[in-house]
């Protein structure tokens, strides 16, 4: 469109560079901070140039944090994660739009629910679950009286016991189990033709062969979106794996971050060792930056069809 | 009421050239209509006479005045577009009255204004309602309102009734000539119907793959067509080719089998041993018996359209069609004599498809 | 309604199982056992809950500290709001104009997104830490101006700027594409009727943009309820003397440090309810979804 708008132009790029700065910002003074010693960091006046200890600070907090394990742990969930949530979202949306049953709405219900509970405000009870993963068996075996029945009959206790504490399952599981993924499939496969499913019904491919040739090949862009968000979620985890962890060997990267400056609370007179936790936190930021600057053009996509 | 001069625009997109130097004069209140096939570059040329898009180089006037730099209101244009752009969340009156609003126009006078237009329209009855509450012709007509309420000295349309019904296009079709014949806004209309370009247009413009064909009026292109081109593109059913060589000797075109189709003499001598494509319109030969007309040609299957009928014929390896009132009986695999009426033999050069005309002295004299 | 589906429902049973199962493994069995908890109280020697009735959600609204952390929520829930949305619609609509240089300004505004609460709590604490850069330097200036370790208001206002810091990406997100589903045309036809860029934006964009507004001021909303509690663990840990013991927070601290399940769970479902009120909220906007033409 042809329109001349000088001072209008200049005043965006103003208004564009200033935002840009403010989110940028605590990058930047994050990196000053991870580049010089400590000295320098509480010195006054500030520094507000990097120095040249970052090499040093960087290599001190992975080696401080154990950030070497760390990264194999957290990579490890993210990518159960990643994985579960895509695969059981694409046969849970498979089943609920490509099958007519009669229970076809309540199970949609019972599922799209679990949107609107996210994992921070039922963690209580799910702690206890991942106590003990087949507690809901159990309860519902007793509730029902087999429990009763059997011991009653054949003298035997039914004790189900599964711990996921300090474990990988116990880690991955509890995060893929919500709806996010299964609305952005079903979404998705909403919005393919009838004619694909009938044309596939003449060529003589089952609902399997289906799935497999037609709606996985089709849903590339689905399947990248949703790896990078899910790889974001699992990867910046604090509050799940703070309280299921207390094995240090399977402790994860954004609670260890947490360690590096003590508690607020905690603090005594002594000085945080900024210049290190400013480092750690720079080396845990690195990896999910990349994957969404990398995959932003999927990863938008998906996160405005999810509704989160 | 406004004259637009085109003079050799060009336009690229990155490094692509869509648009190939256009010429083009638009008078005073003429009814332009710009005609062509999907992708060939209608929109384009519209959108740089509307401001929408800048022009990569040449100039386009109007009144007289270089406008390529200035925006889009800046213009005196009112554009209608194909999806209509109505405001989803405005009712029909502050649509309709939008222009007006920004201009500043004072809220009585504006009201008094919209008022006016929506009963030219025929409108009034929907003034509270939001476009999502209409129907296709009557949001149609609201963008119609529009455009009409700010009096432009222009009036574009970018094929603003192919979401219509058939019915109903014939119908607004007749609306926007009337709007035209009563206001005379110097108007710009792009479309690819050729039907609905042959009624509106004062001139029409037929462009293909970023140049212009052909200006001309609907008559002069349908009887004139300027290159191979413009004559398979206008009319219904497509014009038949047939390639020959011009014989002077016969005062003919004498084709692969030998056939000859007679030729005036002085456009057969201006063009002598020259390669040619012919066009025959379908409605301009007739059927004979064999062996009485130019050639014959084998009978294969016929189209029943009601007034006539159109019937498929096997010559040489090409179909060839001829339009038949008379609807005589035929017979499938049968020859029979085709004859061509007078002055319905259209000849291009084989090589650069352009019309061949016999030259007397520099003035292009058609004898055909 | 579709009418092309397989038939073998006992391929659909068994695709749906495996969610069916982990749903109700973490999620509604969770959820009812909360209920349980809510309604009961552990007896202290063991011995099994007693049912105590809507005891506990007495004690909890009849105290103080329960309902200066909803009031301290609603405050976050605000600011943090309000500064992300603002902020991030004004820098959405002026990067849509698509000048030079917007692929670019796009990406810094995105990968903010990428980054975990606790890693920005840690940051702003640190450049907000009195005794550190260059808010010890404002200090030292003006001796004792800024000190969020002791003063609550401050701590507050530190953990708001944060919760806004890591929201305005994802908020972008939804405003570029909001903006950049208003049709084109819609645009153009603005102009030829004469409406330059500031009078576009005012009377055709941001009306357009209503819905995709109400849905990010909700999910921004609901998301503070939640989503805080890694900011608040690692910046203030809910102090000063509470003074940022946001629900989450002392959800997590009640159940967890002083073990009082059943106050907690209580505490839980009230903040379900909230969040589940404001979805449905959500979706009644959403439903007002604007029709183009
Ligand atoms: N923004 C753009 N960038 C690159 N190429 C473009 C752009 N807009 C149009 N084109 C190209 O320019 C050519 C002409 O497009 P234009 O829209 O003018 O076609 P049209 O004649 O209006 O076709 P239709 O009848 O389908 O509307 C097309 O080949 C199209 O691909
Ligand atoms: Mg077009």
């Amino acid at each position: 469109m042809i329109e001349r708008t000088p001072i209008l132009n200049i005043v965006t790029h103003l208004i564009l560079a200033s935002g840009l700065i403010l989110l940028l910002l605590p990058m930047y003074l994050t990196i000053v901070a991870a580049s010089h010693t400590l000295n320098d960091v509480i010195a006054v006046p500030p520094n507000l140039l990097p120095g040249d200890q970052l090499w040093v600070n960087l290599t001190e907090a992975w080696t401080k944090g154990h950030l070497g394990d760390r990264f194999l742990n957290t990579f490890i969930v993210a990518f159960g994660v990643m994985t579960g949530k895509i695969v059981m979202s694409c046969i849970t949306a498979f089943g609920l739009v490509f099958f007519d049953h009669r229970l076809k709405m309540p199970i949609f219900w019972l599922i799209f629910i679990t949107l609107m509970l996210p994992l921070e405000v039922r963690i209580v009870p799910t702690y206890a679950v991942a106590a003990n993963a087949l507690l809901p068996f159990q309860t519902l075996l007793d509730l029902s009286g087999i429990t009763w029945l059997i011991s009653a009959v054949s003298g035997i206790e039914v004790k189900m016991e599964w711990n996921l504490l300090n474990s990988y399952a116990g880690l991955i599981m509890p995060l893929v189990a919500t709806a996010t993924g299964t609305f952005l499939y079903r979404q998705f496969f909403l919005t393919i033709p009838e004619e694909l499913v009938e044309a596939a019904k003449m060529d003589g491919a089952g609902p399997l062969r289906f799935l497999w040739d037609v709606l996985i090949p089709l849903s590339r862009t689905n399947i990248a979106a949703l790896a990078t968000i899910m790889f974001v979620y699992a990867w910046n985890q604090y509050l799940w794996p703070l309280l299921v962890v207390t094995d240090q060997s399977y402790a994860m990267v954004a609670v260890e971050l947490g360690r590096l400056v003590p508690k607020l609370s905690a603090t005594g007179g002594e000085v945080p060792k900024w210049h290190i936790a400013m480092a750690g936190t720079l080396i845990v930021m690195l990896p999910p930056i990349l994957v969404v600057i990398f995959m932003q053009r999927w990863f938008v996509r998906g996160l405005i069809n999810t509704d989160k | 009421m406004a004259q637009i001069s085109i003079r050799n625009v060009r336009k690229s997109y990155a490094k692509q050239e869509v648009v190939h130097g256009v010429d083009l004069e638009v008078a005073t209140g003429e009814f332009i209509v710009i005609l062509g096939p999907s992708g060939c570059g209608k929109s384009t040329l519209l959108r740089m006479i509307a401001g929408l898009e800048s022009v990569t180089s040449g100039d386009i006037t109007i009144d007289n005045r270089v406008v390529n730099d200035l925006e889009p209101h800046q213009r005196g244009c009112a554009m209608v577009f194909q999806n209509y752009a109505l405001y989803p969340h405005m009712t029909v009156a502050e649509n309709i009255g939008y222009a007006l609003k920004v201009a500043g126009l004072p809220k009585v006078d504006r009201l008094a204004r919209v008022q006016a237009v929506a009963t030219s329209v025929g409108l009034t009855e929907f003034l509270e309602r939001r476009p999502g509450q209409l129907s296709g012709g009557q949001r149609q007509r609201v963008a119609m309102a529009r455009a009409i309420i700010r009096e432009p000295k222009v009036f574009l349309f970018d094929e603003p009734l192919s979401n219509l019904d058939a019915k109903l296009r014939v119908q607004m079709r007749h609306e926007i000539r009337r709007i035209h014949n009563h206001i005379h806004a110097t108007s710009v209309f792009v479309t690819h119907d050729q039907q609905e370009g042959m009624t509106l247009a004062d001139r029409l413009v037929v462009m293909n793959k970023g140049v212009i064909e052909q200006v001309g009026t609907p008559e002069e292109i349908y009887h004139r067509p300027a290159s191979v081109y413009v004559g398979g593109f206008i009319g219904s059913p497509a014009m038949n080719f047939l390639s020959g060589q011009i014989s002077a000797q016969d005062s003919a075109v004498v084709l692969a089998n030998g056939a000859k189709i007679p030729l005036p003499v002085p456009l057969a001598a201006a063009h002598d041993g020259q390669f040619t494509q012919i066009g025959l319109r379908p409605e301009e030969l007739a059927l004979v018996p064999a062996g009485k007309g130019a050639f014959d040609a084998a009978f294969e299957f016929a189209e029943e359209l009601g007034a006539a009928r159109l019937y498929h014929f096997q010559f040489e390896d090409l179909m060839l069609t001829v339009l038949s009132a008379d609807k005589p009986a035929v017979e499938k695999g049968k020859p029979m004599g085709i004859r061509i009426g007078a002055g319905a033999v259209h000849l291009f050069a084989a090589d650069t498809g352009k019309r061949l005309s016999a030259k007397v002295g520099s003035r292009e004299r058609e004898l055909v | 309604m579709r009418r092309a589906y397989f038939k073998n429902n006992w391929i659909a049973a068994l695709m749906v199982t495996p969610q069916l199962i982990v749903v109700f493994t973490f999620f509604y069995f969770p959820a009812s056992q909360a209920m349980y908890w809510a309604f009961t109280l552990e007896q202290p020697w063991g011995g099994g809950n007693t049912w105590v009735g809507l005891d506990n959600f007495r004690a909890i609204l009849s105290d103080d500290l329960y309902w200066s952390s909803v009031w301290l929520s609603i405050v976050f829930a605000l600011g943090s709001t309000a500064l992300a949305v603002g902020m991030a619609l004004i820098l959405a609509i002026f990067v849509d104009r698509q000048l030079a240089g917007y692929k670019a300004y796009k990406i810094g505004m995105i990968w903010p997104y990428a980054i975990a609460a606790p890693a920005v709590g840690l940051a702003f604490r640190f450049i907000f830490s009195p005794g550190a850069g260059i808010m010890m330097f404002v200090n030292q200036v003006f001796p004792d101006l800024w000190n969020p370790v002791e003063n609550g208001t401050q701590a507050m206002a530190m953990v708001i700027l944060a919760g806004a810091w890591k929201q305005v990406a994802y908020n972008f997100i939804f405003f570029l594409a909001g903006l950049q589903s208003i049709p084109r045309s819609l645009i153009e036809a603005g102009a030829m009727d004469g409406a330059r860029t500031l009078r576009r934006m005012r009377d055709i964009q941001l009306p357009l943009l209503a819905p995709t507004f109400f849905f990010v001021l909700v999910i921004n909303i609901t998301d503070s309820f939640t989503d805080s509690f890694g900011i608040i663990d690692t910046m203030t840990a809910g102090g000063p003397s509470r003074a940022t013991n946001l629900m989450v927070y002392k959800i997590f601290n009640d159940g967890f440090q002083g073990l009082d399940y059943s106050g907690a769970a209580a505490q839980s479902i009230i903040l379900m309810g909230l969040v589940i009120a404001l979805t449905f909220v959500q979706f009644r906007y959403i439903e007002r979804k604007v029709h183009y033409t």
